[in-house]
């Protein structure tokens, strides 16, 4: 069975984030760039599954600027097989993204699409439910755990109070939450392969997708601050004071 | 001008968020119709019908809309477009899973989270887990959002809207429900209680989890959260998570136990009323946003609280 795993390339998940003066975005310049969390989940599930003996073939798949093959070559170390970049330069919303891996599902043909539920930049969490719109396949989001059959999915889910349980029947998508793995660390030696493993560059063109966004950013703001408070000596003034100050008790 | 809100419900009755979503969409503007997709849900049409401003109310019923299944939202909602200009679900579980389905069908983007609406397709939300707001204009002819509901205030009650029966024939799905575990509670639900008490990393087991956040959390009758660090640790599900990749609460006081206060959990929580940390790190950087501290070891300082809370006749 052959997987896709999109992954995108985002700011590092443990740097501050800046808010351009300018208020036209936020200030990537000269910061470390890393897959996104979710996206490493999803490329993890889709190594293991394949050291399982359930997945024959990883492609993994990343649309963004030139270095976004460096997200690719993460995931190449990880255990993916090949990759494809779509290069594309600014910001691509997430029907644009689904639009452009409609193209390659179509080129493709994977039984399985895995994905991060949400990237950590734009926290949309849109493009597998989009993508599996377009292609007309059942989803399975905020995976929890995922078990291959033959031709279906049975996907775990993460739902508000607990855990939903869907059998989808493939081809699927399937999103992947916080708690499907935990993953792995590419060795040295595989970094080194990696660097062997073939990418295919492409244009958001050569899908015939117009990656305009449709949603205009006006503006980007820093969040209002909250005032930090008081530090208390004892337990008994703190229940004071939520009881006669903040009126909370 | 119309809206359709996607009602968030349990078939009995609606969740708060649907008045709260109906209020983002009195801001946009034009009348509302309310969709209940369900089983079972005459209860839940009827309570949407009491939410003030709502024109109407869409009764859909069926096996595969008893969970609300996105196949089946798609095949119910995505007809029902061309009589609206926009569709709001709440940010919860369930409307981030069809929202963005519905979109891709009606060739739209889909504006998450939304927090505040300043124009009709002018909206607010936050990205990079809330430390920075993005105002975003929409050249779509049609919204499609989810609305985080703390950010809103509900629409009241002594509305009468009439309850309209539509058809829910979504033909044959690809996706089948197979089961559920959600864990039985009394006490209230997360998302929407008037107090939290979240417990972090510095629990160090899934046991001292339970015997320090728990008692204290049924003592204020609120509701139990935790940072992802102690969801990541295992001492405490996913469910209870507060943060960007969880759930974002506001309630009137929250009380964070042993948790360091890492930007993705203040995301989740910097809009409640009232904050107290309780943390023996004196530099954690939830002290920074804690209306009150207390600098010093949970485990003395809890059972002390709970003490006093007694005393006061909490």
């Amino acid at each position: 069975m052959k997987v896709l795993v999109p992954v995108k390339r985002v700011l590092d998940y443990n740097l501050k984030v800046k808010v351009k003066g300018d208020q036209s975005g936020v200030d990537l310049s000269n910061l470390k760039m890393s897959m996104n969390p979710f996206c490493e989940i999803a490329v993890e599930e889709a190594v293991r599954l394949k050291e399982k003996g359930v997945v024959t073939e990883i492609v993994a798949v990343s649309i963004g600027p030139e270095q976004a093959q460096e997200t690719i070559r993460t995931a190449l170390a990880m255990g993916a097989d090949r990759g494809i970049l779509v290069k594309v330069d600014g910001d691509v919303e997430p029907l644009a993204v689904a639009k452009i891996l409609t193209g390659i599902v179509k080129a493709e043909s994977p039984q399985l699409v895995l994905l991060g539920k949400q990237a950590i930049d734009d926290d949309s969490n849109q493009t597998g439910q989009m993508l599996a719109a377009l292609l007309g396949w059942p989803q399975g989001t905020f995976a929890f755990k995922l078990e291959l059959g033959a031709d279906k999915a049975i996907v775990t889910r993460e739902v508000d109070g607990g855990l939903q349980t869907v059998d989808l029947q493939l081809p699927a998508i399937v999103t992947t939450d916080l708690r499907l793995n935990e993953p792995r660390y590419a060795s040295l030696p595989n970094i080194m392969k990696a660097k062997k493993k073939p990418i295919d560059v492409k244009a958001a063109s050569d899908f015939g997708v117009d990656t305009t966004p449709r949603l205009k950013v006006l503006k980007v703001t820093e969040p209002p601050k909250r005032q930090g408070g008081v530090k208390l000596k004892t337990v008994a003034e703190l229940v004071d004071k939520l009881k006669n100050e903040a009126g909370v008790l | 001008m119309a809206v359709l809100v996607v009602a968030a419900h349990d078939n009995a009755s609606v969740k708060e968020s649907t008045a709260k979503v109906v209020a983002a969409a009195q801001k946009i503007g034009g009348e509302i119709d309310v969709l209940v997709a369900g089983e079972g849900a005459s209860g839940a049409a009827a309570a949407a019908g009491k939410i003030a401003g709502v024109r109407k109310v869409l009764l859909a019923e069926s096996g595969p809309l008893a969970k609300q299944l996105a196949e089946a939202m798609e095949a119910l909602i995505v007809p029902l477009a061309a009589n609206y200009d926009a569709i709001l679900f709440a940010a919860d579980t369930t409307g981030k899973n069809v929202a963005p389905r519905i979109a891709a069908k009606l060739d739209v983007a889909q504006v998450t989270s939304m927090i505040e609406v300043l124009g009709p397709k002018t909206f607010v939300r936050p990205i990079y887990a809330g430390n920075a707001l993005t105002t975003v204009e929409s050249s779509d002819p049609k919204i499609v959002a989810t609305v985080q509901p703390t950010a809103f205030k509900a629409a009241g009650e002594g509305g009468s809207a009439a309850v309209e029966n539509i058809s829910a024939d979504a033909g044959a799905l690809k996706a089948q429900f197979v089961k559920e575990e959600i864990a039985k509670s009394d006490r209230p639900e997360l998302a929407g209680a008037k107090r939290v008490v979240s417990g972090g990393r510095a629990m160090g087991s899934a046991e001292e989890f339970q015997k320090v956040i728990e008692p204290l959390a049924d003592k204020l009758g609120a509701a139990v959260g935790a940072s992802r660090a102690a969801v990541d640790a295992g001492y405490a599900p996913n469910d209870y998570q507060v943060g960007q990749t969880g759930k974002v609460v506001a309630p009137e006081l929250y009380i964070a136990i042993g948790i360091s206060g890492a930007i993705q959990h203040l995301a989740g929580m910097k809009d409640s009323k009232v904050i107290v940390a309780i943390n023996k790190d004196e530099e954690a950087p939830i002290f920074q946003v804690a209306d009150y501290g207390l600098v010093g070891d949970y485990k003395t300082l809890v059972p002390e609280l709970m003490a006093e809370l007694e005393k006061a006749g909490v």
